[in-house]
């Protein structure tokens, strides 16, 4: 079983290596992570991919949006991880 | 006569090379005879000899965008923000929409696709679903220019010039063209070349025959010995500030030289084989168009790349053109540096540069056996000479038969 915790961590490492030059420690969960960091449209592809290499978790494209908060991104991926 | 508005200037440069990251580093290890060639382990070829260059990506572009783009583009930020503000330009109340970036390349692109086939066959089991949405901006051709452009903040045009290893030169014409023909107001030209990052080009050498190499990675590439065996593969990267002379004496600026004749022209008989008779018709045509014999010119800059052919006809070249030329010198630079490919002709150029002001020629890297065939009067052998120099003719070929030659002046 993979906590919500843990989820929220792993999905944090993949953005601290792509929002390089933020700092992303104070990361509010209910805020879009647009709003926070410096994030375009590619990030997020990147944000895809790295779900995809390091926990094989697909994510559809009409799913992207559920990936744009902490908090919709631990609510949508905690099942993923635990399946 | 030219009015000053139809005449072009140097007022910034900007690099990184096997030697240095700037032009002071880069003149010292010419005239005091260091070699910046090393040892490296390319993939799948081993242990090779290259020149690398160690400037700092992120001096000048956040990690993030490195990480997003590629090595060309951050050679080429590297570069031009060095110019820039080698310039002194005011670049806040610049017209930004009046700037171009015209950049050389020999080739882009092979080193994100071998990096993502790699993966494709050594990570992913050929699953294409992993391939990287990254792959098309960074191979584009026009990548490294357009990554100046994000950089600074550039509306006017950018694109990049594939010439081979003539890439350099036409780069740098390209800004003077567009500067005369009233596009711009400023260009930041010159060539880059991230060569050394893909294992294809070493291993086509290889397969050619014409890979330099020796135990001493400072002896891997011999230009005009004939002991030599071949080129080089370096990495570089030179970037001008190209403006009018009206628009840099209305500033003050600081002027490095004038670019008052160039040429470029295509031999048309081989893939890889260079040709003499087009290779002086080329330095021809560029003394034509700046008006000048050849006795006058104090510098010619070979292209001299350490492979058996090339460096023969090249010397029947320039001796058919200056033999009877009592103070025209003859230097080389690639004995040093390596081959940069698409940077190599406007490194070469900077590295001469500052004759104008030290007053001397940078010698060619030792040549401890000269080859006969290359025995041409003037050669500048191991040791620097002072010379008052005025004029530097810098010559750079590439492959399908393309040369070009760039004559720079020094202001006065």
């Amino acid at each position: 079983m993979v906590t919500n915790e843990e989820v929220r961590a792993k999905v944090l490492d993949i953005i601290a290596d792509i929002a390089l030059d933020d700092d992303v420690t104070g990361i509010k969960d209910d805020v879009a992570l647009r709003e926070q960091l410096d994030l375009d449209s590619m990030d997020f592809l990147d944000i895809v991919m790295e779900l995809k290499k390091r926990h094989k978790i697909e994510v559809p494209q009409e799913d992207y949006p559920r990936l744009a908060s902490m908090q919709s991104c631990v609510e949508y991926l905690g099942p993923k991880f635990n399946q | 006569m030219k009015n000053d508005s139809q005449r072009i200037v140097i007022t910034g440069i900007g690099l990184t090379s096997p030697l240095g990251n700037n032009l002071a580093e880069l003149r010292e290890g010419l005239l005091n005879g260091r070699s910046g060639i090393v040892h490296t382990e390319i993939r799948h070829m081993g242990v090779v000899a290259a020149g690398l260059c160690r400037f700092d990506e992120t001096k000048h572009q956040s990690k993030k965008m490195r990480k997003r783009g590629t090595r060309a583009g951050a050679i080429s930020v590297y570069c031009t923000k060095e110019a820039l503000i080698d310039s002194g330009i005011d670049f806040d109340s610049t017209d930004r929409a009046r700037v171009g970036v015209y950049l050389g390349i020999t080739e882009h692109g092979n080193v994100e696709t071998e990096n993502e086939i790699h993966d494709l066959y050594n990570t992913h089991n050929k699953d294409v679903s992993f391939w990287s949405h990254h792959h098309n901006p960074r191979t584009v051709a026009n990548n490294p220019a357009g990554e100046v452009t994000l950089n600074l903040g550039i509306t006017g045009p950018h694109y990049t010039i594939g010439a081979a290893c003539a890439a350099g030169n036409l780069g740098i014409i390209q800004g003077v063209q567009q500067l005369l023909l009233d596009e711009v107001d400023l260009a930041f030209a010159g060539g880059i070349s991230e060569s050394t990052e893909t294992f294809g080009i070493f291993a086509a050498f290889k397969a050619q025959g014409a890979l330099g190499h020796h135990e001493d990675p400072t002896l891997a590439t011999r230009p005009m010995d004939v002991d030599r065996n071949g080129i080089v593969v370096s990495e570089g990267g030179a970037v001008y500030v190209l403006e009018r002379l009206s628009d840099a004496k209305k500033r003050n600026a600081k002027i490095y030289g004038e670019i008052i004749g160039y040429h470029s022209n295509s031999d048309a008989s081989d893939f890889v084989l260079p040709n003499t008779e087009r290779q002086i018709e080329c330095m021809k045509y560029a003394m034509k168009k700046a008006g000048i014999e050849p006795s006058e010119i104090d510098i010619v800059n070979m292209h001299a790349t350490g492979t058996n052919q090339g460096d023969i006809q090249e010397c029947q070249a320039v001796a058919g053109l200056f033999k009877d030329c009592k103070t025209t010198y003859v230097n080389a630079t690639k004995g040093f540096i390596g081959h940069a490919m698409g940077a190599a002709g406007a490194l070469e150029l900077a590295g001469n540069i500052p004759s104008f002001t030290d007053g001397y020629i940078h010698p060619c890297k030792k040549i401890e056996k000269l080859d006969p065939d290359c025995a041409i009067p003037n050669l500048v052998n191991g040791e620097k000479i002072a010379h008052d120099v005025k004029i530097i003719l810098n010559n750079s070929f590439g492959m399908l038969g393309i040369n070009s030659t760039l004559i720079l002046k020094k202001y006065s």
